[in-house]
C-alpha cells in the first residue's frame, strides 16, 4: 500500500469520453456514463446533465442513491436532438448551427439518458405547466396542514409549492382520507394523507436496509403506503426512510413537534457510536441537541447513518453532566477549585514522578489530538498507556462491531496496541506492585476494568477527565470536566483509517473545556513543548509528527476526511 | 419521545380460521410456478388458484402465498388490494355484477344496480360490493363488459346478460336457487 494520504478510497477510473448537451441553452460537456444508485457507471441521465450544468430540475421520486422508478413526473422537462436528414446526416442551419428536433413531448428527466447534441429545456412555459399541473395533481388529497406538519420548513411539496403552486386549489370534491399518524414502528410515525407515493421509502428499506417492509395498498386515490399489519418497520436504518421522505409522511417518534426545522443550527459531526463514523449534522438550538441526521460522504456512509447512532445523543445534555473542577483536599474532601489550581498542582506532581511511575488510560472515544498530547505526556514519563475496546454485533450496511469512534486513531497514534486493552493487566500489576502511583484516566470507568476501587486506592495520585459521573470519578484527587465531541472541535480516525473532522454545535457545560484545550496547557507546564495553541495548529503539528499523519493538514480534510493507510 | 396519539397499522384483510391449504391446491400451485422464470411472477395466478377454492382470499392466505413464494407478505396484500376481482371478504354465492361504463350507465345501469339493491335489501350506494346477510347475493358494479351496444349489460357468476329489463332482472333473481 502506497504511504501518501488520498481522498479517494478506490484507484481513479479510467477517463471516461464526454459528450457535449445544452441545458437551457448553455453548452456544457458531461460523461457519457455516471454512477447509478449502486455506483455503477450507466448512461448519463438528463437530471445528471442538469445538476452538473448548475441547473435545479424539481423532483420527488429521484434520488441519486436509490433505484430510479420515475413515478411522480415532477422532473418532467422538454428537449430536443439534432435533426437528422433522409441520409441520416445532421441537418445544418443556414448559420452553421445543427438543426434540432424538439421533441414533441417532454421526458422524465431522471430516467432519459442523455444523448449527443441533445438540449435540455427546464424553463419553457410548458415546463412551468408540467409543473404546475403535477403539484396540483398531488395536493388533490392533501390535508394541506402545514402549520401543524412537522417537516415544515424541509418539505419539498411545500417548496415547489411556493414555486409552482396554485395560491386556491380548484378541487371542490370530498378528499379521500387516509390513515392519520399510523404507528409504523417504533421509531417512525406515518400519515397517509400527507404521502404523494413516491415509493422513496420503500425502495430504500428494500434495497439499502435489505428489509423489504413497506408497500403501498390499494388503488388510484386510494393508494396508501403501509407496513403489513401485525409487522413492525423496525430495523437499524428506519431512520433514513424520514429523512428521504420528501414530504411529512414519515416522521421520528424522536424528533416530531420537539422544534421547528428552521430554528435548527446545523453544525457538521461525526457519530460517535461507532467506528464507521457516519458523517452527521447536529441540529441544535441555545446549546440543546435536538437531532443528528447523516450528512452525505460517499467514502463513508453515502447518505444513510443507523438508528442506533442517530438516537444516541441524549447522553449530552443529562442534568448530572460533569461541569465543575473538582480536587481532593489533604483531609480527602472533595472541594471545587479551578482550572489554573487544578493544572498547576498536577503539573507539580508530575513533574516530580519518577520515570515509569505514570500510566494513562485514554478513551476510544477522544480524538486524535487528545491522544497526541496524551502520547506527549506519556513519552515524558516513560508512561504504560492503553485504552478500552467496546464491541458489538455489527451488520452490512454501515454499524460497525466496534462500538468507538477512534480506536484506529490510538492505535496510530501510539496510545493502544491493536488488541485494545493488552496491557489494562500490566498497568494493574503495576499498580499492585507500588511501581506506578499516577494514573490519568480519560473517559473511562476503569472500576469496571481490570483497575478494580481498591487498585485505585493504593494511588498517591488518580486524574480524571470525564463527561459524566461514574466509580472512577468519584475516586479522582482531580476531576477535570471534558466536553462531548458536540462541544468542541477535533478529528477521528474511522475504521478504515480515514480521518475526519467535526465542528462545534453547543457550549459545554459549567466549567468544561474541550480536553485538547488543558491537555496542551498541562504538556506546555510538564514539558515546556509549545505552538499550537488553536485546534488547527495543533493538528498540522500532530501530522507533522505522527507517521501515519504525515502530509495531513486541518485544512486539507475538507469537510469529508481523507484516508490514510492503516 | 412524543407522546402524541398514534393508531396502529389499519388491517382490512379478514381471518379465516382454519385456513389450510389442501393437497391439491399445494400440488397446483406448485406447478404453476414453474410456467414463471421467478416464483414471484406466480403470485396473481397463485391467488386466482386460492380464491377459486375458497371464494376469497384471506390473511392466512395472504401469508400463505408469501411464504409458498419466498415473498414477504406486503407483496402479496399489494396485490390482493390492487385487484377489486381478488376478494377480501367471503362473497354471496350469487355475484351480481352491473355494468356502469359509459353504454350502460347511459342505457340504464345505475337503475338496474338499484333495483338489484332494493329488491334485495340492499345500500345501492355504498363503496364497493354489497352482500346480503344471508350470504346469498353480492351486488356491485364492474367497468366495461363488452357488450356495450345491448346495455345495460350485466353477469350472474359466470353468465352474461345483454338488454337488461327489471323483469328480465327478476327472472334472473328468481332463477337463482
Ligand atoms: S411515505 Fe414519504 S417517502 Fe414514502 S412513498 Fe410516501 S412520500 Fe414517498
Ligand atoms: S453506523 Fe456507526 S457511525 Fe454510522 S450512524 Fe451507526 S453508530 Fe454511528
Ligand atoms: S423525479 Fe423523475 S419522475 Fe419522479
Ligand atoms: S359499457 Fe357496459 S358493457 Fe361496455
Amino acid at each position: 500500500m502506497s504511504n501518501t494520504a488520498t481522498t479517494e478510497t478506490k484507484p481513479a477510473a479510467p477517463a471516461i469520453e464526454k459528450i457535449k448537451v445544452k441545458v437551457d441553452g448553455r453548452e456544457l460537456e458531461v460523461p457519457k456514463l455516471m454512477p447509478d444508485w449502486q455506483g455503477k457507471l450507466v448512461p448519463t441521465t438528463m437530471i445528471q446533465a442538469c445538476e452538473l450544468a448548475k441547473t435545479d430540475v424539481p423532483h420527488y421520486c429521484y434520488h441519486p442513491k436509490l433505484p430510479v422508478a420515475g413515478n411522480c413526473r415532477m422532473c418532467l422537462v422538454e428537449f430536443g436532438t439534432p435533426a437528422l436528414g433522409p441520409d441520416r446526416k445532421p441537418v445544418i442551419n443556414p448559420d452553421g448551427t445543427p438543426k434540432i428536433a424538439k421533441s414533441p413531448r417532454p421526458a422524465i428527466a431522471c430516467a432519459t439518458p442523455i444523448s449527443p447534441g441533445m438540449e435540455i429545456y427546464t424553463q419553457t412555459p410548458g415546463v412551468k405547466q408540467m409543473r404546475e399541473g403535477v403539484l396540483e395533481f398531488l395536493l388533490i388529497n392533501h390535508p394541506l396542514d402545514c402549520p401543524i406538519c412537522d417537516q415544515a420548513g424541509e418539505c419539498k411539496l411545500q417548496e415547489y409549492s411556493v414555486d409552482y403552486g396554485q395560491s386556491a386549489s380548484r378541487f371542490v370534491e370530498p378528499k379521500v382520507h387516509k390513515p392519520k399518524a399510523v404507528d409504523l414502528g417504533p421509531r417512525i410515525v406515518l400519515d397517509d394523507e400527507r404521502c404523494i407515493l413516491c415509493t422513496r421509502c420503500i425502495r430504500f428499506t428494500k434495497d439499502i436496509a435489505g428489509d423489504d417492509a413497506l408497500g403501498i395498498v390499494n388503488r388510484g386515490s386510494y393508494n396508501t403506503l403501509t407496513a403489513y399489519p401485525g409487522k413492525v418497520f423496525d430495523n437499524n436504518y428506519t431512520l433514513n426512510t424520514v429523512d428521504i421522505c420528501p414530504v411529512g409522511a414519515l416522521t421520528s417518534k424522536d424528533f416530531r413537534f420537539q422544534m421547528r426545522v428552521w430554528f435548527l443550527k446545523e453544525t457538521k459531526s461525526i457519530c460517535t457510536s461507532c467506528a464507521t463514523g457516519c458523517n452527521i449534522i447536529v441540529g441544535s438550538r441555545e446549546e440543546k441537541v435536538y437531532r443528528y441526521t447523516p450528512r452525505e460522504n460517499d467514502a463513508v456512509n453515502a447518505c444513510w447513518m443507523c438508528d442506533h447512532g442517530r438516537l444516541n445523543y441524549k447522553w449530552i445534555g443529562r442534568a448530572d453532566r460533569l461541569a465543575e473542577v473538582r480536587r481532593q483536599t489533604s483531609e480527602g474532601r472533595s472541594e471545587k477549585t479551578t482550572w489554573t489550581v487544578a493544572l498547576n498542582e498536577i503539573a507539580e506532581k508530575l513533574k516530580k514522578a519518577p520515570h515509569g511511575s505514570v500510566a494513562i488510560v485514554a478513551s476510544a472515544r477522544q480524538t486524535n489530538e487528545e491522544f497526541w498530547l496524551l502520547k506527549k505526556l506519556a513519552d515524558k514519563f516513560g508512561a504504560l498507556t492503553d485504552s478500552i475496546g467496546y464491541f458489538g454485533e455489527g451488520d452490512k450496511l454501515l454499524l460497525n462491531v466496534d462500538r468507538t469512534p477512534n480506536r484506529t486513531g490510538a492505535r496510530l497514534i501510539g496510545i493502544c496496541q491493536a488488541n485494545v486493552g493488552i496491557k489494562m493487566m500490566v498497568i494493574a500489576d503495576s499498580i499492585k506492585v507500588g511501581k506506578v502511583k499516577t494514573l490519568i484516566v480519560f473517559g473511562e470507568d476503569v472500576t469496571k476494568s481490570s483497575l478494580d476501587a481498591e487498585l485505585l486506592g493504593k494511588l498517591d495520585t488518580l486524574i480524571v477527565s470525564d463527561i459524566l459521573p461514574n466509580e472512577t470519578t468519584k475516586r479522582a484527587h482531580y476531576l477535570l470536566p471534558g466536553c462531548a465531541h458536540v462541544e468542541k472541535r477535533g478529528t477521528f480516525t474511522n475504521i478504515k483509517g480515514r480521518v475526519q473532522k467535526f465542528m462545534k454545535a453547543v457550549e459545554a457545560p459549567g466549567d468544561a473545556r474541550p480536553e485538547w484545550e488543558f491537555l496542551h496547557d498541562l504538556v506546555y507546564n510538564v514539558t515546556g513543548q509549545d505552538g499550537f495553541l488553536t485546534i488547527e495548529g495543533l493538528f498540522n503539528e500532530m501530522a507533522k509528527d505522527v507517521p501515519a499523519f504525515n502530509g495531513l493538514t486541518w485544512a486539507g480534510l475538507g469537510d469529508t476526511g481523507v484516508t490514510v493507510p492503516t | 419521545m412524543s407522546t402524541a396519539h398514534t393508531e396502529p397499522i389499519p388491517n382490512p384483510l379478514q381471518r379465516q380460521s382454519g385456513f389450510a391449504a389442501s393437497a391439491a391446491l399445494e400440488a397446483e400451485v406448485d406447478e404453476l410456478v414453474t410456467h414463471y422464470p421467478v416464483k414471484r411472477a406466480a403470485a396473481l395466478m397463485v391467488l386466482h388458484a386460492i380464491q377459486e377454492q375458497f371464494g376469497w382470499i384471506s390473511q392466512e392466505a395472504v401469508e400463505w402465498t408469501a411464504r409458498k413464494l419466498e415473498l414477504q407478505p406486503i407483496n402479496v396484500y399489494e396485490l390482493v388490494t390492487f385487484y377489486p376481482m381478488l376478494r377480501q371478504q367471503p362473497m354471496g354465492k350469487y355475484q351480481i355484477k352491473v355494468c356502469r361504463t359509459l353504454s350502460c350507465a347511459l342505457g340504464g345501469g345505475c337503475e338496474l344496480h338499484q333495483y338489484f339493491c332494493e329488491k334485495l335489501g340492499l345500500n345501492a350506494h355504498a363503496h364497493g360490493p354489497q352482500t346480503t346477510k344471508d350470504g346469498k347475493f353480492t351486488v356491485e358494479f364492474v367497468e366495461c363488459l363488452a357488450g356495450c351496444g345491448t346495455a345495460p349489460v350485466m353477469m350472474c357468476n359466470d353468465a352474461f346478460y345483454e338488454g337488461v329489463s327489471h323483469k328480465k332482472a327478476d327472472e334472473i333473481l328468481g332463477g337463482c336457487q
